[in-house]
């Protein structure tokens, strides 16, 4: 019994990891820069298939393949960016959304054309497949990986966003553009560098996603849902709120669908409603 | 979604009418209604690729017509859209066969407009039992869901298998499986020990993978879209240490589509399916096609039981044509189709002469490795198969 729980609870929190790594990129631009990126997904299949790409045609290792993903993704980002985002930061967001999904769509077919609509295989490393044991439990290594990255990733954007200057830089910048100008901060390089960032965290997403969650050209719509789950119920301006919904999300989500199967597939969206009604700004919301 | 598939309809249809004047008394049209963008793009593709092969190797012409092959897109699941592009391209295109049909819902749509018009139509996919019996136009070169699911369950009994888990993708094909097996399963003595239905996009199969190492069955039943849902789990399966606990993985043989195999990878080896082909059957006529396939192709290209069928279909077609001496009746076509024999790649098959609907062999299969790539390898089979109902 209690070992089930704790299995549950471990499914749960690498889960939620996949989660939240794979919409902490739009918790970015969503979140910190307040760009409604619906094309977050394609930066995420741009990452996956820098991935399978760098690691079948050149050989490069997983572990190295996976850093090529978020530079492919964060300067394709920084060029789109530069030359179309830029244009509709002022715009309603009725005008984002239509942007960026007609943005997905092109990413869609342009997926479909270069590398055709199937599945593409990745390889892990032999040592992250099958089980490890630890106290007499037995933990899925790649699932025991995806929460190392998660933790990584956590502390450096944290480090990033609340103590750096250029995490400052954002803040304001992102609060009152006009006022950080006259200040002095570049907003335009911020912007264009924080934006990079949400892609590049897209792509490393993407990239550590194929193992789970396959790799097509459909992959930027199939898991919208997820993305905007983690980044909405989250909340704007943080990275812990993403953070512990995405944990709470998999936990409960595991939970439900391990306990009551039946409905398990319901309980992450009854999750998400209780959640946004309780707190409609976000778990660690905090106010633009 | 939906305005790229009119866009992309009205150029397609655009270039067609152009050239549809001309040739009108010289030419026999086939109008393929495909899923060829959206979600189900490699179903179409490989359905797409086994229809232009069939035409590249026997030539485009037949009984002194030329075959003209005009593709439309669904776009998806999306009956309204196939059932339009059907009227499309019986009234303006005035073509003489309706082929394609990767999905049931469009294929349903499309019966009433094909049994209004009379036009013969194959579907080369779709595999829920009703289809053919919506429209007396209407045959199936494929295969139906019950056909290639049922011989797993008897083969599960002969084989000393009593216990089994089923675990589905929460959606018509996937019930359709579910309610197969387990009508089979019982009736010959086996036990269902716990059922699972997964829903339709599912990033995450460990709780349930769990759930059935818990319940020990000795093996677990399953059907999911071939794609990243059945890659999931068969990771999973594996992470979990389901084989190493003595059970087995077994299913219809969609799950490890050829066209997919590779991408699943090791964790798929051992999976034992039930199916009608295999790019690794072994006969001159399957060592011919996946030649033929690779050639055209590429060398890594796979041929799968989709494109096979199209090609089934586009043969169904040269011969009608041949025996109706290129003027194509839609009654007359018919009666030559019902009971028609077909030297498959896949084994002979043939054409029930009372459904419509095809009748093969089902093989049972496991998935090994050779030469470094991954096949289903057949190593059992049951004759003349036909829709259980």
């Amino acid at each position: 019994m209690v070992a089930h729980l704790i299995g549950v609870l471990f499914d749960g929190i690498s889960y939620g990891s996949l989660l939240f790594l794979i919409g902490v990129g739009l918790a970015v631009t969503l979140g910190l820069m307040n760009f409604v990126n619906l094309a977050h997904g394609a930066f995420a299949m741009l990452g996956g298939y820098s991935t399978v790409l760098v690691m079948s045609r050149y050989g490069v290792p997983f572990f190295l393949a996976l850093p090529v993903a978020f530079v492919v993704s964060a300067a394709v980002g920084a060029l789109l960016e530069r030359t179309l985002y830029r244009r509709l930061y002022r715009a309603s967001h009725l005008d984002q959304v239509l942007f960026s999904i007609g943005l997905t769509f092109m990413a869609i077919s342009a997926a479909t054309f270069v590398w055709g609509p199937t599945q593409q295989p990745v390889r892990v490393p032999s040592f992250l497949q099958g089980q490890v044991q630890i106290f007499g439990l037995d933990f899925g290594a790649y699932r025991l990986f995806l929460i190392g990255v998660v933790v990584v990733i956590t502390l450096a954007l944290g480090y990033l966003v609340e103590r750096t200057r250029f995490g400052a830089q954002i803040r304001a910048a992102v609060d009152n553009q006009q006022v950080s100008a006259g200040l002095g901060i570049n907003v335009d390089r911020i912007f264009c560098l924080t934006f990079a960032l949400g892609s590049g965290l897209a792509g490393l997403g993407g990239g550590l996603g194929i193992e789970v969650l396959g790799l097509d050209p459909t992959f930027p719509l199939k898991y919208i849902v997820y993305f905007l789950l983690v980044a909405a119920v989250g909340g704007a301006g943080t990275i812990s709120g993403p953070l512990a919904t995405a944990l709470i999300l998999g936990v409960f989500d595991v939970a439900g669908k391990y306990y009551v199967p039946e409905i398990g597939a319901f309980v992450i969206y009854a999750l998400m409603i209780v959640l946004l009604i309780l707190f409609p700004s976000g778990l660690f919301g905090r106010r633009a | 979604m939906i305005t790229r598939g009119i866009l992309a309809t009205a150029v397609a249809s655009a270039v067609a009418f152009g050239a549809s004047h001309a040739e009108a008394q010289n030419t026999i049209k086939v109008g393929a209604v495909l899923e060829v963008t959206g979600p189900f793009a490699s179903l179409a593709k490989q359905m797409t690729n086994g229809m232009q092969l069939y035409m590249k190797q026997h030539g485009d012409t037949v009984a002194g017509k030329r075959i003209e092959l005009i593709i439309r897109d669904t776009t998806g699941a999306q009956p309204d859209i196939a059932r339009r592009l059907t009227q499309e391209l019986i009234a303006r295109d005035n073509v003489d066969f309706i082929v394609g049909f990767a999905l049931t819902p469009n294929a349903l749509a499309a019966a009433p407009v094909v049994t209004e018009a009379k036009k013969p139509t194959i579907i080369m996919n779709a595999a829920t039992s009703v289809i053919v019996s919506r429209s007396p136009y209407m045959t199936r070169v494929s295969m139906t869901l019950p056909q290639v699911t049922a011989p797993i369950a008897e083969w599960a009994l002969k084989n000393n298998i009593k216990k089994v888990f089923t675990l589905v993708a929460d959606y018509g094909p996937g019930l359709d499986s579910e309610a197969t097996f387990k009508k089979t399963f019982t009736a010959g003595g086996g036990q269902i020990v716990g059922e699972v239905r997964t829903p339709f996009t599912n990033p995450d199969f460990g709780p349930f993978i769990q759930r059935i190492k818990d319940a020990a069955p000795e093996a677990t039943f399953i059907f999911l879209p071939a794609g990243e849902q059945a890659i999931a789990f068969m990771k999973g399966f594996q992470e979990r240490g389901l084989p190493q606990a003595g059970i087995r993985l077994i299913g219809p043989g969609d799950v490890v589509e050829d066209d997919v195999l590779e991408a699943i990878g090791d964790v798929a080896l051992g999976a034992i399916t039930s199916h009608h082909y295999s790019m690794a059957h072994e006969s001159p006529q399957n060592a011919a096609y996946v030649k033929a396939y690779t050639d055209a192709y590429g060398a890594t290209a796979r041929p799968a039981f989709t494109s096979v069928a199209a090609y089934d279909g586009m043969a169904m077609i040269y011969e009608v044509a041949r025996r109706l001496n290129g003027v194509i009746d839609g009654d007359k076509a018919m009666e030559i189709i019902k009971g028609m024999k077909i030297d498959s790649a896949r084994g002979a098959i043939s054409i029930d002469p009372e459904t419509r609907d095809v009748i093969q062999t089902v093989y049972v299969r496991r998935v090994e490795k050779k030469n470094g790539r991954l096949f289903n390898v057949e190593f059992d089979k049951i004759a003349d198969v036909k829709d259980p109902k």
